[in-house]
């Protein structure tokens, strides 16, 4: 009897009982398996050059991207403003997975609504679903803001969403000045980076027309679309104030996304408060923290006049030396002593552990901008990146990158891929290793299939708890970056010497 | 239930209602409803398009065709056929668990596989890819025993030939392709994606291959099928146990850990055991009609129903299996009593509200019954009027019964009932957890499982009694703060 009332035993042991290898047994016996040889041959050629090769030259066939759609990132947009309720103008599904994704992550509620539009919406467009959502969104959840965004269906039988959302008005489902800002985001095209974007730009467009700018000293700053944006709007938003800098954080989701269990469920809470956002077209400046989550939204806010900055997703000292002299130039503030200190101790912390630290090597996967960030932390350390690869990226992002590499002694052996998927990454791998790997969730199997340790440092993280209530932009983030790598070198190290007892030492 | 406490409960609908534009209170109010005792029905509506902007539950065709249905066939590579997003979404989330299996090698089930339509292929139609597609997975996939094209709401919409494509490269490659217009926009929940794939699945892989000789397998009288089980966490294991200590030989798994040929040799089969009713009835069905093959409603959900369902199969069979089905439940019953004294004494009583989607909502009432525990409310996301009959034979006189709810309702509903544990999916998990009510994800049994069969019972007990008894739901309230 493999099951006990005493020691209950769930998935993660109960099928290794003999019961049920048995049972296996007699269930392969019946599946017209390939041999096992031809099984172990085939497993042993994925990991080949040749393999490689071949895997590196599809050109039609996606396996396993590191890119969600444009969507998902307009929702995470849109319910960084202020009692903003996300509305996708689309199938109901789409709505469904985008909510369960962030939840999944954040363990978190993420509320957003859709038009559910069906087989005849796609044949008669969906303008009644528009009104009829608006009307029931308003009444119902009560939102100051309504933002919309789309999915593929309304984007490809061409819905007028301008013309729907007049009809809206003049049946009076919502108030005449309600704020219904709105994004094209068709998952066909870009990615969630582009997505948030759009809908940046859909929010400051919507509030900054007619206003004419009157120039103040506030810096108006784009988090990007960031996994970690929990930690890090808050350490954005103490740096600041240790700056003594007037700012608005541009869509803030850092309340929203980490509210309390005490007996309440704040459908919205915290956010960018719409009169600021829209206040935000007088800043100095803009300041995007992730550049590719942000090209439309700078562009806007250049052309009304503002000085704009894009940095990428700010890891390590040097990026974050840069992203404060900057501030300091924008605003002409001195950058804080306290500041310097923090520095001070970061860099404290990698010379204690930089024995440790120097020549390993890694990859790392994600969004172009968090892998930009990422390795340029790693190079400070003094180790080496080998695969450096964006689903999300392009030309840009590529040629950057190679400016990144050139500059330090430590990225010659680096390999830039962008637009490739996970599969390729695997192969990657599997021909030439590194000793970790940086990145998401999914690259949880790299660890499995071919043993190279995973660092889980960037969205999604799915097996994994609260990483995102923690910061890792400035020194300070950057701190908790360098012990997640460093705790990760000394468990592996431990792991490995532990069978031998040789080297399993107490200090390190 | 007093008639005085039912009034109660639907002065609770009344007024959830009443803060809906009219319009949508008045079609709302048809899915919401307090159940009476003998009626046939819950008296609810169902199987109707969500109304727009309410914040519904449901997921769309592709959810449950490629999500459900066919995603956890293990040895064939599902093509999310258009843009990034939905294969991205629903990538290894359902736990559908596979044996023996090489990932990318020889199973493909927790991988996310998809033509990435970009606008080019939106302009000039996605079959040109596709065929480049196919070819692609053929040279990167070689031991897949065959594809399926899963289509995305762009499909659909721009006129693409996916069945011509399938045919012409099934031919090509010898292996069946099938092509699965399960657009998102189809229908108004999961629901019509279930019935789309059961009847691909039909038209690519049973009825093509019905009469083919299959070499070495030699017929047994007690050759049966489990369908509609998804092998959550391991949950169709936890079942095919029983059935073959019964004395019973499951040849195949439907589509949980399901290989291509347990599919194909299905019209061999002398009886098909449905546990998700919702999601696979079509198939069974049409093998009765074609081949047959009768089929059975079955539950594995907690010993009473288990105890009733394998005599209730055993029936369909000689002496043999019904003395084997007498030796089963004995076997386990010491088991069952003990999961039962362990942890009834720390559920007696307890009060339970589900929203769930396919067979849960009514199946497991039984199994919370066996820990003295209730169901309060229930719902579905997509059922159809057949559910909610058979839904009567489950619930109590007084129980809340809501079709396709709103978070709003749920929320509003769970505040007014106070339950003593929710069960429903991730959307629903956190912020039910924020009002204070203990929370199982009844989809993906929150990271555990399995619950089927009578080593499963032992797991929901556990799991029901370290959500309900977690000493956290009592911190919840600062001590600063006046009671």
């Amino acid at each position: 009897m493999p099951q006990s009332a005493e020691q209950i035993k769930d998935h993660a042991t109960l099928f290794c009982e003999p019961e049920y290898i048995e049972l296996f047994a007699r269930k392969h016996a019946l599946e017209n398996r390939a041999a096992p040889e031809e099984v172990e041959r085939q497993a042993e050629y994925t990991k080949s050059w040749e393999y490689r090769d071949k895997n590196l030259k599809r050109e039609a066939l996606t396996i396993n991207p590191a890119k969600a759609c444009q969507p998902l990132g307009a929702v995470f947009a849109a319910v960084g403003f202020e009692r903003t309720l996300a509305f996708n103008h689309g199938s109901q599904g789409c709505t469904a997975y985008f909510r369960s994704h962030l939840a999944r992550h954040f363990k978190e509620p993420c509320a957003g609504v859709s038009t559910s539009m069906t087989e005849d919406a796609a044949v008669f467009g969906g303008m009644q679903n528009l009104v009829d959502g608006l009307s029931n969104a308003y009444t119902v959840y009560k939102p100051d803001m309504i933002a919309i965004s789309t999915t593929c269906i309304a984007e490809v039988i061409g819905d007028d969403l301008t013309a729907f959302i007049d009809k809206a008005r003049k049946d009076g489902v919502v108030p005449a000045d309600f704020p219904l800002p709105q994004a094209h985001t068709p998952s066909f095209v870009g990615s969630h980076v582009t997505g948030y974007d759009a809908m940046v730009k859909g929010v400051l467009s919507y509030l900054w027309e007619g206003q004419a700018r009157q120039a103040d000293d506030r810096i108006n700053i784009i988090p990007g679309f960031d996994g970690y944006a929990v930690g890090n709007n808050r350490e954005l938003k103490r740096i600041l104030g240790e700056f003594g800098v007037d700012f608005t954080l541009i869509s803030d989701v850092s309340d929203v996304f980490d509210t309390p269990t005490d007996g309440v469920y704040r459908m919205f809470d915290g956010g960018t408060p719409i009169a600021a956002a829209k206040a935000a077209i007088n800043a100095k400046a803009t300041v995007a923290m992730q550049k590719y989550c942000s090209e439309k939204s700078l562009e806007l806010a250049a052309s009304v006049g503002q000085e704009t900055a894009a940095f990428h997703y700010p890891l390590g000292l040097g990026a974050t030396d840069e992203f404060l002299m900057k501030l300091s130039a924008i605003t002409g503030k001195p950058i804080p002593e306290s500041l310097e200190k923090e520095r001070g101790r970061l860099v404290d912390a990698l010379a204690d552990s930089s024995a440790w630290l120097h020549g390993k090597s890694y990859s790392v996967f994600g969004d172009p901008d968090f892998v930009y960030g990422m390795t340029r932390f790693l190079l400070e350390m003094g180790a080496e990146p080998v695969h450096l690869l964006a689903t999300n990226g392009g030309k840009e992002w590529e040629g950057e990158m190679k400016a990144l590499l050139a500059a330090s002694p430590y990225g010659t052996r680096a390999q830039i891929w962008p637009g490739k998927d996970l599969w390729a990454m695997r192969s990657l791998l599997a021909t030439e290793p590194s000793d970790f790997v940086i990145g998401s969730s999914f690259g949880k199997y790299f660890e499995r299939d071919l043993g190279i340790p995973l660092i889980r440092l960037t969205f999604p993280i799915f097996d994994r708890h609260h990483h995102h209530r923690f910061p890792t932009w400035g020194y300070q983030g950057s701190l908790r970056v360098l012990v997640t790598i460093l705790d990760k070198i000394l468990d592996v190290l431990d792991l490995q010497t532990a069978k031998t007892g040789i080297s399993y030492d107490l200090v390190r | 239930m007093e008639a005085e406490a039912k009034a109660a409960r639907k002065q609770m609908i009344a007024d959830v209602l009443a803060e809906y534009p009219a319009k949508t209170a008045k079609k709302r109010g048809k899915h919401l409803n307090v159940f009476e005792e003998g009626n046939t029905d819950c008296g609810v509506k169902s199987n109707i398009k969500s109304i727009p902007g309410v914040m519904t539950v449901r997921g769309c065709a592709y959810a449950g065709a490629k999500g459900v249905v066919w995603g956890p066939i293990k040895d064939v590579v599902h093509i999310s056929h258009g843009p990034v997003g939905c294969g991205q979404y629903s990538w290894g989330q359902r736990r559908n668990y596979v044996s023996g299996a090489v990932m990318g090698v020889n199973s493909w089930v927790a991988m996310q596989v998809t033509s990435d339509f970009q606008e080019k292929d939106i302009v000039f139609g996605g079959d040109k890819k596709l065929v480049k597609v196919i070819d692609e997975i053929e040279a990167m996939f070689p031991l897949n025993k065959g594809i399926s094209v899963m289509s995305e709401c762009p499909v659909g919409l721009i006129g693409d030939d996916i069945e011509a494509v399938a045919k012409k490269k099934s031919k090509e490659i010898g292996k069946f392709i099938a092509p699965v217009r399960c657009e998102g926009f189809r229908g108004v929940s999961q629901s019509l994606g279930h019935h789309i794939a059961n009847d691909v699945m039909r038209d690519y892989m049973i009825d093509p291959a019905a009469g083919k000789e299959e070499p070495g397998f030699e017929s047994t009288p007690y050759d049966i099928l489990i369908v509609g089980d998804y092998n959550i966490g391991g949950d169709a294991w936890a079942s095919r146990i029983l059935l073959e200590e019964m004395g019973l030989r499951v040849i195949g798994q439907w589509s949980g850990d399901a290989s291509v040929a347990e599919v194909e040799r299905a019209p061999k089969v002398k009886l098909n055991l449905i546990h998700c009713y919702r999601s696979m009835n079509y198939i069974c069905r049409h093998m009765e009609e074609k081949y047959a093959v009768p089929w059975f409603e079955f539950n594995f959900f907690g010993p009473t129903r288990i105890a009733r369902s394998l005599r209730a199969i055993a029936e369909h069979f000689d002496d043999k299996i019904k003395e084997g089905a007498e030796q089963v439940i004995a076997k386990y019953a010491p088991l069952a009593e003990a999961v039962v004294a362990k942890y009834r004494p720390r559920l007696e009583g307890k009060k339970v509200m589900l929203y769930v989607g396919g067979l849960r909502p009514r199946h497991v009432a039984d199994a919370y019954a066996d820990l003295g525990m209730e169901v309060t409310a229930t719902g579905y996301e997509f059922a159809h009027a057949d559910d909610y009959q058979r839904t009567t034979k489950y619930v109590k006189d007084g129980t809340v019964v809501y079709d396709d709810a709103s978070e709003f309702e749920l929320e509003r509903i769970a505040q007014a009932l106070k339950p003593d544990l929710v069960g429903s999916g991730i959307k629903e998990k956190y912020g039910t957890q924020k009002l204070g009510f203990p929370f199982r994800q009844m989809h993906s049994w929150d990271y555990s499982g399995p619950y089927h069969g009578y080593d499963g019972f032992a797991v929901f007990a556990r799991d029901m009694d370290l959500a309900i008894n977690n000493p956290v739901w009592r911190m919840s309230k600062a001590p600063w703060k006046a009671a």
